[in-house]
């Protein structure tokens, strides 16, 4: 090889030094950019602009085209275009509906809030990609629909809309007092069994815990698993048991308390025999396989009689529509114990979130198709095409619903006022994910109830202690 | 001969370092600028300093995922390279020499494709797939065949010191046949007379593995390496998808990545960044201890 002295001037060492030179002279464009992708930014649309009368109470420009989010999930989205798009068409016909299905919200539509720009009107907020409600809210994203909930009902404008929804449902999406979203789908907790084994085995659903107990030892003879929740994905299932028998115990105050990062609140003496009691369960009753199973396995398990017991909520029969034997026969039984609470009491709540964003160009229209949604047409068609109830409680009689979920709302009305809810494991997401390894390490036999509420109060004190996570007072 | 040359470098090299300037140096900027805010996404950051460090240091689930990843820093590639080394060699030079070339054992053609088919499988397929081998009970590959033989089902990822190497078995699994390859490669050129020679000297095949084929392949092997150092700083897939609860049980199995993706998750981008951070050092800190420690006289031949 010849390499004459000329050529050989710059040799290629020196020019990855002056490459990276060059890199470092660009820099200053890296921080142009990285102002651009982190800039908020954006004004605040005009709201309304029609003229409010009875029938457009909230004043929507009735040629304001409306932009709608839905997210596709185990509903689909035709209940929207099917049910409440066409409800919002007819009282506005000049308004263009724009119906946007994202499965993909977090990734889809934070760039659109952080930039400010093509902003929607209303947002259905859901599924595993969320956007996270507590940043949503403390950034100023959410507009307050105390307008719609202020507003006349449209079947029945002698009632506010706040007056025709199930208890609980206003405050669930209240963060500091304020309501920014409105949880659309009611939901009811239990404990669930297939009401043809029950049938065929002479088993009658246990109202209190020796009876339960008795119950688990004799299923226990018969050669089936008591009871059981998937540790792999779903200990919250667990946790929920456990809060609820906390609940009903010590009364709503024990979890009211947790909500409100109340110092040493997972210490109530409530909380501690809950998770006595059920900890017991879980060294005699449960298969310690069930710590590494997803829900669908041991959702499955229970669909071939394998399992008796399992926690969960109201959409369960649903996604489990595929597996269940025709005569499976779901049924839903409170939390088996009483103590402040009847022993009929059982978390009911809401879920699916929807959200009017405060920099909508057209946020009246927004809250009116919220109006829409909990209008008679709208609650009703929604329960009668997915099978599942909404907080606007008369919209769901009169439907037919397939055995689990007439059983839960059986439940759920017998319960009356002594229902409860909760709201920490939404807003302290690090909360959950602690909650959720303690319960797997008590459930199967690692910890005491005694160190499960040490350890969860412990990271219960951390998030209080955290300046960097929103905090909301219940 | 001198004029026109800048240009004609400059005109080369401009695209690629812009590219590289705003896809690779622009974003780590900015997660180091991140990691010094509380930024949620939707409102400008904020700037907090060095608070997320600081925080940072007192995370217990921080220094259980930097110890896993001191474990598998040290077993990925001892375990994955030393198969690997062994299968090649099997495949490559153990059949003896035959017709003038070193030949592998009966049948190396076919193993060299079956030992390659897991590099074909996405990672998170594979961790799907390894559900089914671990799950604890009948229906588990694993579990089933011991159940049946009359022994207890072994908790593959729900007992908390089983569980990590459970993870790291599949990386092994997974990686071992792409090292493979590489190694066949590096041994295919390593010339057959010196195998030759060193066989009419009397060496055995375990001789010929540790005096020819070892010294000759350093250079590859080293690179293997670094590479499977810095798998072993990843391991996402495997764990987000295969772990109980995702990192668990008890945080047993977590990674920085999980971290970093459980705290994006949160909305606690500033916090997911400084975690970023972190692991960018770790992974600096690697590859430069790496290529000091191993570096060698290169063997020419």
């Amino acid at each position: 090889m010849s390499v004459s002295p000329e050529e050989s001037t710059i040799d290629r060492r020196a020019l990855l030094r002056r490459a990276a030179a060059v890199g470092l002279v660009t820099l200053p464009g890296a921080g142009l950019l990285s102002a651009c992708a982190t800039s908020g930014g954006g004004d605040s649309g005009d709201t309304g602009g029609g003229k409010k009368t009875a029938a457009n109470p909230l004043g929507v420009k009735e040629d304001a085209p409306l932009d709608v989010v839905i997210f596709p999930g185990g509903y689909t989205d035709k209940y929207a275009t099917d049910i409440h798009e066409p409800l919002y068409q007819t009282a506005f016909p000049k308004a263009k509906i724009k119906h946007e299905a994202v499965t993909e919200i977090d990734t889809t539509l934070r760039p659109r809030f952080a930039s400010g720009t093509d902003i929607p009107d209303m947002v259905n907020n859901s599924g595993s990609k969320e956007m996270d409600f507590g940043a949503l809210v403390n950034d100023g994203q959410l507009a307050d629909l105390t307008p719609l909930l202020d507003a006349p009902s449209v079947h029945d404008p002698s009632k506010k809309v706040r007056d025709t929804l199930q208890k609980g449902t206003v405050d669930f999406g209240s963060y500091n007092g304020k309501p920014y979203v409105l949880f659309y789908v009611s939901t009811v907790w239990g404990v669930w069994y297939s009401g043809k084994l029950f049938t065929d085995r002479g088993w009658s659903a246990p109202s209190d815990w020796n009876a339960f107990l008795a119950l688990c030892e004799e299923i226990k003879k018969a050669g089936i698993t008591p009871f059981g929740y998937a540790g792999a994905n779903a200990a919250y299932y667990m946790w929920n048991v456990i809060l609820t028998h906390a609940a009903k115990l010590g009364g709503p105050e024990v979890v009211k308390a947790i909500d409100n990062l109340e110092d040493g609140a997972w210490k109530h003496d409530a909380i501690k025999q809950a998770a006595t009691a059920w900890a017991e369960v879980g060294a005699k009753y449960m298969d310690k396989a069930y710590e590494g199973l997803r829900h669908t396995d041991v959702q499955l398990q229970q669909n071939q009689y394998k399992l008796a017991f399992y926690p969960s909520g109201d959409w369960l029969e649903n996604e489990q529509k595929k597996d269940t034997p025709a005569d499976f026969k779901y049924q839903m039984m409170p939390v088996p114990v009483k103590g402040k609470l009847s022993a009929a009491a059982v978390r009911a709540g809401a879920g699916e979130g929807y959200f009017v964003p405060a920099k909508s160009k057209n946020k009246a229209g927004g809250m009116e198709y919220l109006r829409r949604m909990l209008s008679m047409d709208g609650a009703k068609g929604f329960a009668e095409l997915i099978k599942s109830p909404t907080v606007m409680t008369a919209g769901s009689e009169g439907v037919t619903f397939p055995p689990g979920v007439t059983s839960s709302r059986a439940a759920f009305k017998a319960a009356g006022q002594d229902t409860f809810d909760l709201t920490w494991d939404k807003d302290y997401k690090p909360l959950d994910v602690e909650a959720r390894t303690q319960t797997n390490a008590l459930m199967f036999g690692r910890i005491t109830p005694d160190q499960f509420c040490e350890r969860v109060q412990k990271k219960a004190d951390e998030v209080k202690n955290d300046k960097s996570i929103i905090k909301f007072k219940r | 001969m001198r004029h026109g040359r800048y240009p004609f470098i400059v005109g080369f090299l401009a695209a690629p370092i812009t590219l590289y300037v705003v896809f690779v140096i622009a974003p780590y900027a900015q997660a180091f600028y991140i990691s010094m805010t509380a930024w949620r996404g939707f409102a400008p950051p904020r700037w907090i300093g060095f608070d997320n460090f600081r925080k940072l240091i007192d995370d217990d689930a921080f220094w259980k995922a930097v110890s896993h990843h001191g474990i598998m820093l040290v077993t990925l590639p001892l375990v994955t390279i030393a198969i690997a080394l062994f299968f090649a060699f099997l495949l490559n030079v153990a059949g003896g020499a035959r017709g003038g070339t070193m030949q592998g054992v009966w049948g190396s053609k076919f193993y060299r494709v079956v030992f390659f088919f897991p590099q074909l499988l996405a990672l998170p397929i594979i961790a799907v797939l390894f559900q089914t081998v671990y799950r604890p009970n009948s229906s588990g590959l694993i579990n089933g065949v011991l159940m049946k033989l009359g022994f207890d089902p072994v908790g593959f990822l729900i007992k908390p010191n089983l569980a990590l190497w459970s993870i790291i078995a599949v990386l092994v699994w997974q990686s071992v046949g792409f090292y493979l390859v590489l190694f066949s490669a590096g041994m295919a050129s390593i010339p057959k007379d010196i195998y030759e020679a060193a066989e009419i000297d009397g060496a055995g095949r375990v001789t010929l593995f540790f005096r020819v084929t070892l010294p000759l392949l350093w250079d590859t092997i080293q690179v293997a390496w670094v590479y499977l150092g810095i798998a072993a700083f990843d391991a996402f897939a495997v764990v987000d998808v295969l772990s109980v609860d995702q990192g668990g049980p008890d945080g047993s199995t977590t990674v920085l990545a999980e971290e970093i993706y459980r705290n994006f998750k949160f909305s606690q981008l500033g916090y997911a960044s400084a975690l970023g951070v972190a692991l960018f050092f770790l992974t600096l800190t690697f590859a430069a201890l790496t290529l000091r420690v191993t570096r060698r006289e290169a063997i020419e031949y």
